[in-house]
């Protein structure tokens, strides 16, 4: 099947230039959208810069908007795709570096900033593990499938609003850590989290659900997250 | 050029790289993560099963069955003295994980949860073993994001999206290395008192791939360039269950959760080739039988090959009496990728797999303490280090069995983190030999000049289909030299490529000219080991030389490029202890 692409093309040098280049590529049966950009790489123009690496949904390079949606190009099969111009741009939100490359610096920030590690002065068992129900593991278990693709933040309106928010993926983390049985460092996350930037800033619009390739509910996650943080400090 | 100074250099992180790093800095000495992609995009991340260790918390498990294992299913070239650290230490390092807070699964009580895998059995070998510690079939990514959490807490300095373009050892003393900026281009030069090699596997080679397109073993070529041996690059495992046609891993935690493999004629067919284990045979023998099946006719076939009475090239992974439910609990990953990669639903169809390149078995040779040696001997580089994949100790041998590799990762990302701590105090920042890091700058210009006539994707298509058809699962005299001949004229081509973009941030058509120059580099290696090796052990089988030869081939091969380009095999002993060589039975 032979369908059109409209790709964004950008180079931060020269950030008057922005346009789109249109490139037409057949696909066979199973192809996706990052097959199509590997493809006019190889042989339209090989100055397209994109990111990818595993191509099946683990890494979390490859997210990106297409017609419209933040998705993984890897996971985005062509014939999917109802229409036939395809429409493939940055993530929205992130500051583009080139093409569909953007800068993720501020979204590892602050997933740092939400101390993600499990904080815990305990000392474990020696030689054993840590015990932990199935039931209790159950509640981060999801959570913990989170790629940082950077999808559900980049959809995010509160974000777009105030590029401060600590955005669905940095919040998703912590609830991952404060949910965690084994972990106990609520108090010192709740600086990050109840702050005029923190939790308070989802306004459960749950764009993020639907952008999320591994189908995790961060803003139901979020709520969670408010409800111990009023419960622990109210 | 700008140059960096830290005590200690890690090119790679995945869970290798950020599992040594944490080592040295909890020591307190400064270290420095270098990484072409993001930490959290490493291929480590891709391990879907489980990661082994005899806990022996669902059975009577203990480290020698696992040591045997490991030993066995390496059909004997493993060294016995790392296969032997790497089962006594597993446990630990696997509690160790846990108290980082890796999310494992659990069992009824609470405790890790653990499940079967391909060769790992009780009792040296009588029934199958509950070995494989995992996170449902996330395991990789789970342990991956816990070792990145990890390094922000302790504030590990990470170069993320440079490129390492040169590595610097004169005299068996490293230096440090060069690398390139991607994302604003420029060469930057690292010094560093120790430089640590994790840097992955080099599956990226063939065609049929469970690899990443990062996984163009790099560090393997960097490390060659300098005068250094490889050893064993002969043997690339070949996972036998990769989804038909792209080749994208379905963990063998599938078939150690009941899964069957099934020909044409719905046959289980493993009876015929490991009675006893079936579908949890190794790796190697497993990949055989199905490529075997396939040879004989006894492939599956698709719509369209059976309408045009085509041969089948496949067989059937078959989940569907597991259930959706457990599916979905167990294995949900694998759930997923069939449903978006083969296109089918797992619960209610089988799904088409073939053979897929998976793990490097070869690599830069390390002593058990993770020191690069430059000879037989085991005489160390200073300053030089490597764990992971694109390491070889050589605990795997000729074949890795599954589960082991996170393990290799983890436990000896570990204990090459030891190893460069205890050593720093006693190392210096070396001299530079003044014409070094200038070859950085006459490579990188090399590329941003080059306008050849040849397209750098043609000649990658090129290596990774010849590969597959000529030195992939069954291997035989005459295509072996057919290929070192392939390899070689499109080496030679590479010399003519041609690029378009020439701007220097984020060039990341450079990128691959580069990673290709890796690949067509090792791939000689691999293919000249291949024709060498007269033999067929674990993951290497050769048509013409299909017996197992210990008299003459019970040892490692250390291949060098020789100033004039050739390659030249040394050989070094394997080590045995506990166990001698016997034949191989499941």
């Amino acid at each position: 099947m032979k369908k059109t692409y409209r790709i964004f093309r950008f180079d931060s040098a020269k950030p008057k230039q922005k346009h789109y280049d249109t490139f037409k590529v057949e696909t066979a049966k199973g192809e996706t959208v990052l097959d199509v950009l590997i493809e006019i790489k190889a042989h339209h123009d090989g100055s397209l810069v994109f990111r990818r690496s595993c191509r099946h949904g683990i890494c979390g390079s490859c997210a990106m908007q297409i017609n419209g949606l933040n998705m993984l190009a890897c996971e985005t099969q062509v014939e999917m795709l109802k229409d036939n111009t395809i429409t493939v741009d940055p993530l929205p939100g992130f500051k583009p570096i080139r093409d569909l490359a953007v800068d993720m610096d501020p979204f590892y920030e602050k997933l740092h900033s939400i101390l993600p590690f499990l904080i815990n002065p305990d000392s474990p068992p020696t030689d054993k593990e840590r015990l932990q129900s199935e039931e209790d593991h159950r509640k981060i278990e999801l959570a913990t499938s989170c790629i940082l693709c950077g999808g559900c933040t980049s959809s995010c309106p509160s974000f777009w609003a105030d590029k401060d928010y600590l955005g669905p993926a940095a919040l998703l983390k912590a609830y991952r850590y404060v949910f965690d049985t084994r972990d106990v460092g609520l108090n010192e996350r709740l600086p990050m989290l109840d702050n005029k930037h923190g939790l308070w800033r989802c306004h459960t619009i749950m764009n993020c659900n639907d952008a999320c390739p591994k189908h995790i509910f961060p803003t139901e996650d979020i709520s969670h997250l408010k409800r111990k943080v009023v419960e622990e400090k109210y | 050029m700008i140059t960096h100074q830290h005590e200690a250099v890690i090119i790679g992180a995945g869970l290798a790289g950020m599992r040594a790093a944490i080592e040295v800095a909890k020591t307190g000495q400064d270290c420095a993560v270098l990484s072409k992609i993001f930490p959290s995009r490493s291929h480590s991340s891709a391990a879907q099963g489980g990661t082994g260790a005899s806990l022996g918390n669902l059975d009577d498990d203990n480290w020698e069955f696992h040591m045997f294992d490991t030993v066995k299913g390496s059909d004997y070239l493993g060294d016995q003295d790392a296969a032997e650290i790497l089962a006594k230490e597993a446990p630990e390092v696997i509690y160790e994980l846990e108290h980082m807070g890796a999310p494992f699964s659990r069992t009824p009580e609470g405790k890790i949860a653990q499940r079967k895998f391909g060769g790992h059995t009780l009792n040296f070998g009588e029934k199958p073993a509950l070995r494989a510690c995992y996170a449902a079939d996330y395991t990789g990514h789970v342990l991956l994001h816990t070792l990145f959490e990890q390094c922000i807490k302790y504030g590990i300095r990470f170069y993320a999206e440079f490129q390492v373009v040169h590595l610097i050892v004169k005299d068996n003393v490293c230096r440090g290395v060069v690398a390139w900026d991607v994302r604003h281009g420029g060469l930057h030069l690292f010094r560093a008192k120790a430089t640590m090699f994790a840097t992955g596997g080099y599956g990226r080679a063939f065609r049929i791939t469970t690899n990443a397109h990062a996984n163009t073993g790099d560090g393997l070529n960097l490390v060659m360039r300098t005068g250094l041996p490889l050893e064993d690059m002969e043997f690339v495992q070949f996972h036998p269950t990769g989804i038909y046609r792209n080749g994208i891993l379905m963990t063998e935690g599938a078939r150690g959760e009941g899964a069957y493999l099934l020909n044409k004629d719905g046959e289980r067919f493993m009876k015929r080739y490991a009675p006893t284990l079936m579908e949890l045979g190794p790796r190697d023998l497993v990949a055989r039988s199905i490529q075997t099946e396939i040879n004989k006719g006894r492939g599956c076939q698709t719509e369209e090959q059976k309408k045009q009475g085509i041969p089948g090239d496949h067989v059937y992974l078959d989940l569907t009496h597991l259930g959706e439910a457990r599916l979905r609990e167990v294995l949900p990953q694998i759930f997923e990728l069939a449903r978006n990669f083969a296109g089918v639903d797992p619960a209610k169809e089988p799904t088409p797999i073939q053979p897929t390149a998976h793990y490097s078995m070869g690599g830069i040779p390390v002593t058990i303490n993770g020191e690069v040696i430059y000879n037989a001997d085991n005489d160390s580089v200073r300053g030089l280090y490597a764990a992971g994949e694109c390491a070889c100790i050589s605990v795997h041998g000729a074949n890795r069995l599954g589960c082991n590799s996170t393990l290799d990762a983890t436990l000896n990302g570990r204990r090459t983190g030891r190893t460069i701590a205890k050593h720093l105090p006693d190392l210096i920042y070396e001299e530079l030999p003044d014409d070094e890091p200038e070859k950085a700058e006459i490579e990188m210009d090399w590329y941003f000049k080059a306008d050849g006539s040849e397209n750098v994707a043609d000649i990658r298509n090129e290596l990774q289909d010849t590969m597959m058809q000529n030195c992939a699962i069954f291997r035989k005299g005459e295509e072996l030299k057919t290929q070192l001949d392939i390899v070689r004229e499109l080496q030679e081509r590479y010399q003519n490529i041609g690029l378009q973009d020439k701007s220097q941030a984020f060039n990341t058509e450079v990128m691959e000219a580069m990673e290709l120059g890796h690949l067509l580099a090792f791939s000689e290696v691999i293919v000249y080991g291949a024709l060498e090796r007269k033999e067929s052990r674990g993951a290497h089988s050769r048509t013409d030389y299909p017996d197992r030869d210990d008299k003459n081939w019970l040892k490692h091969t250390l291949a060098y490029r020789e100033p004039d380009g050739k390659i030249r095999l040394e050989f070094k002993p394997v080590v045995i202890t506990r166990f001698q060589p016997k034949e191989r039975k499941y």
